[in-house]
Formats: C-alpha cells, sequence, structure tokens
C-alpha cells in the first residue's frame, strides 16, 4: 500500500481545515467552527494512517537488506523518522495532534488559525523542499536508537513551541491597542513576514518545474519571487511584501474585536502559552539537547561540537530558559513574555530549517 | 565599623550575583554573541572568512573587518576569554541564585502542613462544597478512606464542633528545579574534567597494522618538525610504548621527548591497536554505503585482550580510552594480497592469498588463474562501453584473471566482489572475490573523556529534575467536616480547598475524584454537578 494517498489527503484537510478555522474566525458560525474541526480530525487520521503505513513499508524495506536485524530492532530502524521529509511530516502530525488536545481541553477552537497556518506552511515547504519522499537506505551513522529518540522527542518539542508561537502571537494581537504601540509593529510584522513567505512558497511551488523539485532546497527557495534573478521581479516582490507587511499592520487591530467576541480571552491565551512551553521546554531539552549529545558521543566520541546547528538549538534553548525564568522568577507578565515566545519559535525555525537553508548558504563560496 | 562596612560589600557582591537579572542579562548575552560563531566559520583558514566577510562588507574593507574580528576572537569565539567568561559568570549566578533559595525550599518542604481556619480555606485556588446526608463519624471514616485510596498520608485536627482533614503530597518536587540547574553545573565540570584530562585524536590503521600512540591535532609545524614527528613515529613503531627504548634510539632524554611528543600530538596509548581488517557493506547493487566496519585488536604485553569488529554508532573502549569508526581510505601504493575463495563442482572449498601476477590451479580442473589486474570500482563507461574504474576507493572492487588450459584458448575475466555471479566458471567450479586485503586503512577518532561520566549522569539529573518541575506538582489539600442540623436531618457539609504549585487543572479533576468517592460511598450516587 501507498501512505502517499493518505497523505495528500491529510495535507488538503488540513488547509481546508485552515480555511475553516480562519473563515469561523472571521464570521463566528457556529457550523463552520465545527466544520473545520471535523475536516481537520479527518486529516489527523488520514496522516496517522499514512504515518503507520509508511513505518511498515519502510520496516520491510531495512529488513530486505538487514535479514538478520530482530524485530524491535528493524521498527526502531524503519521509524519514519530519518530525514527532512519524514521529520517535517512529524512535526505537521505532532502540531495537529497538540492543537487538538488543546481545542477540547479549553473547549474553543479559535487558536487554530493560528495553528493551521503553521502546518499549511509545513506542508508546503515539504512540497517545495524537493526532499526526497522515498523511502532511503538509512547510512550508518544515523542506525541509532538516540538519534531517533533525539528526532521523535525534539519535534514533539518543536510542535508544541508552534503551538505557544500561536497563542502568543494571538495574544499580542489581543492585548496591543494602538498601531504605534511596539509590541503591536512587532507582531504584525511577524505575521506578515509568515504570510510572505507562505505566498512566495506557493508561487514557487506553481512555478517549479518537476524536476526543479528534485533539486536541492537552496537552488530555488523564493527564487520565483524575492531572490529571483531577474532584478525587476526582486524589486517588485519586495514593494509587495512591504505594502503586504503595511496592509497587516494597517488592519491588524480588527483581529482583536474579532477574539475578543469568541469569548477568548487574553489569560486564556497566556495560558496555554505558558502550557505548551512547559511540554515543550522538557522534551526540547531531554530529546534535542541531551540525547542529541548522546548520539554525538556514541557516533563520533564528541558530545558537543559547537556546530552551528548545536549552536542554534543552544540558542533556542537560552530563549526559553529565558522565558521560564523571566515569567516564574523575575515576575515579567504579558506582553514582554509573549514576545520571548514569539522570538523562541522564530529560533526553533532557524535551528531546524535556518542553518541548512542560510547558513549553509553563506558558506558555499562562489555561488551567490 | 569596619566590619560591617565589609560585610555590606559583601552583601551586595552576592546580592548582585544572586539575582536574577543577572541571570536574564547574561541569557540574552549568550544567546546574541553565540550567534556570532555561527556565522563566521569557527577555527577556519583566514581566507575563507575574508571571501565572507566581503559578501557583506566589499571587497576592500573585509581584510580591515577580518583583522578586527580575530582581536575579538571572533574566529574561534566559544573558546575566546570573554565567551569563557560568560559561562564563568553564568555558572557563579547559577551556583550563588540557587545556595541563595535552597535553604527556603528547604524549610517550606521540611515544615509539617498546619490545619486552616474557615475563612483560609475557603480562599485557597481550588475550592468545593458539598453537604451530605450522614453524621461526622461516617463522613470522617470516608473522607480518611478517600484519601489514602488516592495516597495521602492524612493529619487530623478537632476543632469546636467540626474535624478537619488536611494532607499534602509531592512536597519534594519542589526540589526539581534545584537538581536542574546542578546539573548544568555538573555538566560545566563534566567539560572541564573533559578538556583537562581528556584528549581528542584520531589514527589511520593500514589493515593488518598496529600502533601504540594517537595522534591529537597540532598547530602548524614547519617542514623539520614534521620530519623529527615522523621520525619519533617510526621508532614508536617499533618499540611500542616503552618510552625509554624510544629516547635511547633516538638518543634523547626522556623529558625532552615528552615535550616534543606533547608538541606533535603524539600521544601513547599504554598498549597496542591493530586493525585486522577493514570493510565498507554497501546496500546490495548500489554505493549506498550500509555499514562501515573494522577489525580491531587490543594488544598488551604482546597479548590479545580484545577483538572487536567496531561500526559507526558502535565504538570499542579499553582502558577509558575509546576508538570510534569514523573515516576510511585507500593507503598510496599498498600492495595488497587477494583473498579468493574456490569451489569445486563438488563444493568443496579453499581460500587462496595471492599477490599480483601469482597464479593458482583451480581445483578439479585443468584451468590455471593468474590474477593480472584490479580495479577499486568497475564499470563499463555507457558511451564507449570500455571498462572503466569510477571511483579511487574500494565501492566495486573487481579483479582480473587470466585463465590458461591446454585445451582452451587463453581469456580474461572479472570477477566482482559485489557480484558473485562473475565467478561461475565453464565446468562448474567457482571463484568468489573476497578482498583485496592490506590496501585500505580504517579511521579511528580516538578519544578519552573521563568527563563523559558526569555528562551522563548529569543527563539524568535535568531528565529527572525537568520531569519533577514541569509535570509534577506540590499539591496540598485541607478538607473540613462540620455537622449541620436542620430539624430532624443530620447532614455533613464537606468544605474542601486545595492549592497545586503546577497544574491546577489536574488537582482539580483530583479533587472532584476524591470527593466523589465519598459522596458515593455515604449517599450511594454521585455528587451533583456545581
Ligand atoms: C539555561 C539554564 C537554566 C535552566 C535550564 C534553568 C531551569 C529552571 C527550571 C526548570 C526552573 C523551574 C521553573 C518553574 O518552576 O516553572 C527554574 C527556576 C529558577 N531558576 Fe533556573 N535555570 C537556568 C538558569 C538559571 C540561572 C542562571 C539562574 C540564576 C539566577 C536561575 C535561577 C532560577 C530561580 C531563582 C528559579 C526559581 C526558584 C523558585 O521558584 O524559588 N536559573 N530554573
Amino acid at each position: 500500500m501507498n501512505s502517499a494517498l493518505f497523505f495528500d489527503i491529510s495535507a488538503g484537510a488540513y488547509i481546508a481545515g485552515m480555511v475553516f478555522y480562519v473563515i469561523y474566525l472571521a464570521f463566528r458560525n457556529k457550523t463552520t467552527g465545527m466544520v473545520a474541526t471535523s475536516v481537520t480530525i479527518f486529516g489527523f487520521f488520514s496522516q496517522s494512517t499514512a504515518f503507520l503505513i509508511r513505518w511498515v513499508n519502510s520496516y520491510y524495506y531495512w529488513t530486505a537488506s538487514n535479514p538478520l536485524s530482530g524485530f524491535i530492532e528493524s521498527l526502531l530502524r524503519a521509524a519514519p523518522l530519518r530525514n527532512l521529509y519524514e521529520s517535517l511530516v512529524f512535526f505537521v502530525w505532532s502540531l495537529i495532534l497538540i492543537h487538538l488536545i488543546i481545542e477540547f481541553m479549553y473547549k474553543n477552537r479559535s487558536l487554530g488559525a493560528f495553528v493551521t497556518p503553521l502546518a499549511a506552511l509545513a506542508l508546503l515547504f515539504i512540497n517545495v523542499s524537493g526532499t526526497s519522499q522515498e523511502i532511503q537506505p538509512l547510512i550508518p551513522a544515523l542506525q541509532s536508537n538516540w538519534l531517533l529518540f533525539h528526532v521523535l522527542l525534539s519535534f514533539l518539542g518543536y510542535a508544541a513551541f508552534g503551538v505557544s508561537f500561536g497563542a502568543a502571537v494571538a495574544y499580542l494581537a489581543m492585548v496591543t491597542e494602538s498601531r504605534r504601540e511596539k509590541p503591536y509593529i512587532f507582531w504584525s510584522i511577524i505575521v506578515g513576514i509568515f504570510l510572505i513567505v507562505l505566498i512566495a512558497m506557493s508561487i514557487d511551488f506553481l512555478s517549479i518545474t518537476v524536476a526543479q523539485r528534485k533539486e536541492f532546497i537552496q537552488n530555488y527557495f523564493l527564487k520565483a519571487t524575492l531572490r529571483s534573478s531577474s532584478g525587476g521581479i526582486v524589486a517588485t516582490s519586495w514593494v509587495v511584501s512591504i505594502a503586504f507587511i503595511f496592509i497587516v499592520w494597517r488592519f491588524g487591530l480588527g483581529i482583536k474585536k474579532i477574539l475578543t467576541s469568541l469569548s477568548i480571552t487574553p489569560g486564556m491565551l497566556d495560558e496555554i502559552t505558558y502550557k505548551s512551553i512547559a511540554i515543550g521546554f522538557p522534551l526540547f531539552t531531554i530529546g534535542g539537547l541531551i540525547m542529541g549529545a548522546i548520539w554525538a558521543n556514541s557516533a563520533w566520541g564528541k558530545y558537543w561540537t559547537w556546530d552551528p546547528k548545536e549552536t542554534w538549538s543552544l540558542i533556542t534553548w537560552f530563549v526559553y530558559a529565558l522565558y521560564i525564568h523571566a515569567r516564574f522568577v523575575a515576575g515579567w507578565r504579558g506582553k514582554k513574555v509573549a514576545i520571548l515566545a514569539v522570538v523562541g519559535f522564530v529560533a526553533v525555525i532557524f535551528t531546524y530549517l535556518g542553518v541548512n537553508l542560510v547558513l549553509s548558504g553563506l558558506h558555499a563560496y562562489g555561488s551567490a | 565599623m569596619e566590619e560591617k562596612a565589609k560585610k555590606d560589600m559583601f552583601d551586595k557582591v552576592w546580592s548582585f550575583f544572586a539575582s536574577v537579572r543577572l541571570a536574564i542579562f547574561i541569557l540574552i548575552t549568550l544567546a546574541l554573541t553565540s550567534i556570532i560563531g555561527t556565522i563566521v566559520e569557527q577555527q577556519a583558514e583566514p581566507a575563507k572568512n575574508i571571501a565572507l566577510l566581503a559578501k557583506f562588507f566589499g571587497d576592500s574593507t573585509a581584510p580591515t573587518v577580518y583583522n578586527i574580528f580575530v582581536k575579538f576572537g571572533f574566529m574561534d569565539m566559544y573558546h575566546s576569554w570573554w565567551f569563557v567568561g560568560l559561562l564563568v559568570l553564568f555558572s557563579i549566578n547559577l551556583i550563588i541564585c540557587t545556595l541563595e533559595r535552597f535553604p527556603k525550599t528547604l524549610r517550606l518542604v521540611r515544615s509539617p502542613l498546619k490545619p486552616l481556619r474557615e475563612n483560609a480555606i475557603k480562599s485557597l485556588p481550588i475550592k468545593k462544597e458539598i453537604t451530605i446526608k450522614t453524621n461526622l463519624k461516617k463522613a470522617k471514616d470516608e473522607t480518611l478512606n478517600s484519601l489514602s485510596a488516592s495516597k495521602y498520608r492524612v493529619f487530623e485536627s478537632n476543632e469546636e464542633n467540626s474535624v478537619q482533614l488536611y494532607s499534602q503530597k509531592g512536597s519534594y518536587t519542589r526540589f526539581g528545579l534545584y537538581i536542574v540547574h546542578i546539573s548544568i553545573i555538573l555538566i560545566f565540570i563534566g567539560a572541564i574534567i573533559g578538556l583537562q584530562f581528556g584528549f581528542k585524536g584520531f589514527l589511520n590503521i593500514p589493515e593488518g597494522n598496529s600502533y601504540s600512540f594517537a595522534i591529537l591535532n597540532t598547530g602548524p609545524l614547519t617542514k623539520a618538525e614534521r620530519f623529527e614527528k615522523g621520525r619519533i613515529l617510526d621508532t614508536f613503531e617499533v618499540f611500542k610504548s616503552d618510552i625509554t627504548l624510544v629516547a635511547n634510539r633516538l638518543g634523547l632524554p626522556v623529558d625532552v621527548l615528552h615535550a616534543k611528543m606533547e608538541k606533535y600530538g603524539i600521544r601513547p596509548l599504554g598498549f597496542s591497536i591493530k586493525c585486522n581488517w577493514y570493510n565498507t557493506e554497501y546496500y546490495s547493487g548500489t554505493d549506498t554505503p550500509q555499514e562501515f566496519q573494522s577489525e580491531l585488536v587490543i594488544i598488551e604485553n604482546g597479548r590479545e585482550v580484545i577483538k572487536k569488529v567496531i561500526e559507526v554508532n558502535h565504538p570499542l573502549t579499553y582502558k577509558g580510552i575509546t576508538f570510534y569508526q569514523s573515516s576510511y581510505g585507500m593507503v598510496p601504493n599498498a600492495v595488497g594480497v587477494f583473498v579468493l575463495k574456490t569451489t569445486d563442482k563438488n563444493g568443496v572449498e579453499d581460500t587462496l592469498r595471492l599477490r599480483r601476477g601469482e597464479s593458482f590451479i583451480i581445483p578439479g580442473s585443468t584451468l590455471k588463474g593468474t590474477i593480472t589486474n584490479f580495479s577499486t570500482a568497475l564499470a563499463r563507461d555507457k558511451q564507449t562501453g570500455a571498462l572503466t574504474t569510477y571511483s579511487e576507493t574500494m565501492v566495486n572492487p573487481a579483479v582480473a584473471i587470466e585463465f590458461d588450459s591446454p585445451d582452451m584458448e587463453k581469456f580474461t575475466g572479472w570477477i566482482l566482489k559485489r557480484y558473485p555471479e562473475t565467478g561461475i566458471l565453464p565446468g562448474g567450479s567457482k571463484i568468489t572475490f573476497e578482498d583485496y586485503w592490506g590496501v585500505e586503512y580504517t579511521g579511528l577518532q580516538v578519544a578519552k573523556d573521563p568527563g563523559v561520566v558526569l555528562i551522563y549522569i548529569a543527563s539524568v539529573m535535568m531528565t529527572i529534575g525537568l520531569y519533577a518541575a514541569f509535570f509534577m506538582s506540590h499539591k496540598k489539600i485541607w478538607i473540613r467536616l462540620t455537622p449541620e442540623t436542620s430539624g430532624k436531618a443530620h447532614s455533613v457539609r464537606v468544605s474542601v480547598g486545595g492549592s497545586a504549585s503546577k497544574n491546577r487543572l489536574a488537582f482539580e479533576r483530583e479533587i472532584e475524584r476524591i470527593v466523589s468517592r465519598v459522596s458515593h460511598a455515604l449517599e450511594g450516587k454521585h455528587p451533583s454537578k456545581k
């Protein structure tokens, strides 16, 4: 059986879910909200099926070339968490899982409008990134249980941070009163940038050929717009982007009214932000930092080498440690800590994608 | 007077280092400055970073900016004085902050729980109240039952006409954050121990060779120094780890030899390590490596102590020194031995070890084979159809054998290791190309890090501490039972109050369960929802 069909169905469902959540947020129609939730749950089951099928398939793939490997070992080696593609898929799955749990716990579905776009962004990224979707043989360094748990826990942590990001943005949107306020400017720019990347990636997706999609993402990421080879397109894209951010800034105050009328309170959002960080921080510390270090030590004899990826995960960790202490020990409240939660997730994205996309690009001499 | 001034001074310094504001400042600074080292490449050739800086500052200013960056230690910033200084400050902050708060927490955990007055119970964050038709004795017994079923050790206090039962659970979870903080300090200590008493080196051992030292990275060496280093290494190979003999042979005093070894990064192991063979396993039919393996033997005092096949993720450790499979390659100009397995018509096997040019007789036949050629990676060029070697490493090794027989014309066949069917001969016998031994070396990372144990202990502590700090909570519960009479009916008012250091929602549900157990037992139904 092929997992791709179920995965495509779930991707479609999540994107539909996003649209319904946003419509629900805009028009506050109860039926629309129920549709949004149902579609998202349906997508979640479909993706879970896809995940299991892929696991079974890669189990057979692994045992075919490792006939001596025992059942448990084969199962662990076959866990579909082994490359960029699979980890992003798992990120989306965890994000939706955590979102659904919160939706049921707090009996309020408005957060969906802030979390599902993240899932959509990741899905788009999966499609645009051109990472191979085939089951691949596992190279020797990756044949480690530590690595498996490292990826598993890190991504659950990332997903929890993703939810805290959504809640923190919503919180900032609710508590800022004027367009001149710095926190207002901050959140409107962040949301603007996210939406621009979402749109620019969609344009990439529509304009690149299948052959290009097989290349490494650095070669065409945002090449249709902001990084185009034609100066005219670049200039236009920048102008449009800035105009877009301006629009978000100009009309962003409306979100506050909508959220208020949905009986969402800033206190609730603040609590969701904190709770997701309280889940994400231990997961990320144990899975991301500790297990990553143990894996590196068992594979290379060095648990810490200050390479950019490690350093960025440490930076992410500092930011969230900062959040925890600022909030619980120094008594920071409200906007200041919400901004930290947003910054934390930006660091997460940079740790996972930016290091490969931006920094390795910087170090590719003679190409740029 | 002076005493007091001193004490004031001390208090000032102490509270400066104990302050969380300092912690916040340090965390922000660490996060921001760490970014620099992920942008400029660390410990790289100057030319690389100058080229990088030119992208931001232009070609003409880049070298100047580079020099300024070097002054700030940005090119090796995680080891620069100011970054290390920040980490030291961070540790001091953490230690003092922890010392400052710990006694308070200890007191809090140790102090017994006290009964509360009615008003105080009512003002707790979690509260619940129901009235049950029963008498005080029964109500008390059931409440005790219910609390102990939830694993609470209950205390009791009798007041004028009411009874108060109270208890707490998980007070030790308040230590979670201290465990986390201490584990961070332990990680620093572990890292320092590793730097101080450990080493990281490498060793490339050709198949069949053995060494008794590891090579550490050193600064650049002059030609004469490289020559001398080579001479010391060669002498070591003769005398193994016997430093006195090596020093004698080189005509150097032992301490001079030690100093030179330090300078050239020669680290004696105290035993010898031999590589029996190295092998890359490929996924069948592809050039994708499946496993890198070496068989290593530890030899001490001339005796074999350990023999183990190592792989990536499965190193070998002996006497605190660990050998990791990290690379491999071809030994330049090496002449190896071809290991061939012959199988005759009847299935009788034989293993042959031959050099290039040597001949052998295929058992059970008159066929004479001579090894004439070898390719590390044989392929047929798609366009010309000619045979080519597509890689310098042994990706797809093949041996050419010339066959000669009185009743046949001479012919040459290539036998590929990856495709055993290429070795099937007319007449039913078979030759399998097992290995071309002695031409590859295994690249080992050699590390001794006595600090790792501490790092692992700290990791376990941090895991436990984080779990306690975020997923467990200190829960306190007070239940006050007051008998009430209205007319003839006797009833008991059950007022519950509670507080939890974390996750209030879960505790609310627990209290709900405890109360409903009581009312269920006494009235046979669940309390109506309020
Ligand atoms: C990145 C390193 C650090 C980590 C991972 C860390 C971790 C934690 C954790 C998990 C908590 C418990 C939070 C909670 O209960 O919600 C905590 C609390 C605390 N931390 Fe840290 N911490 C770090 C650095 C520091 C530093 C440098 C200081 C120095 C001032 C500090 C001071 C405190 C204090 C005062 C508390 C609260 C204690 C209390 O509630 O009485 N932490 N920390």
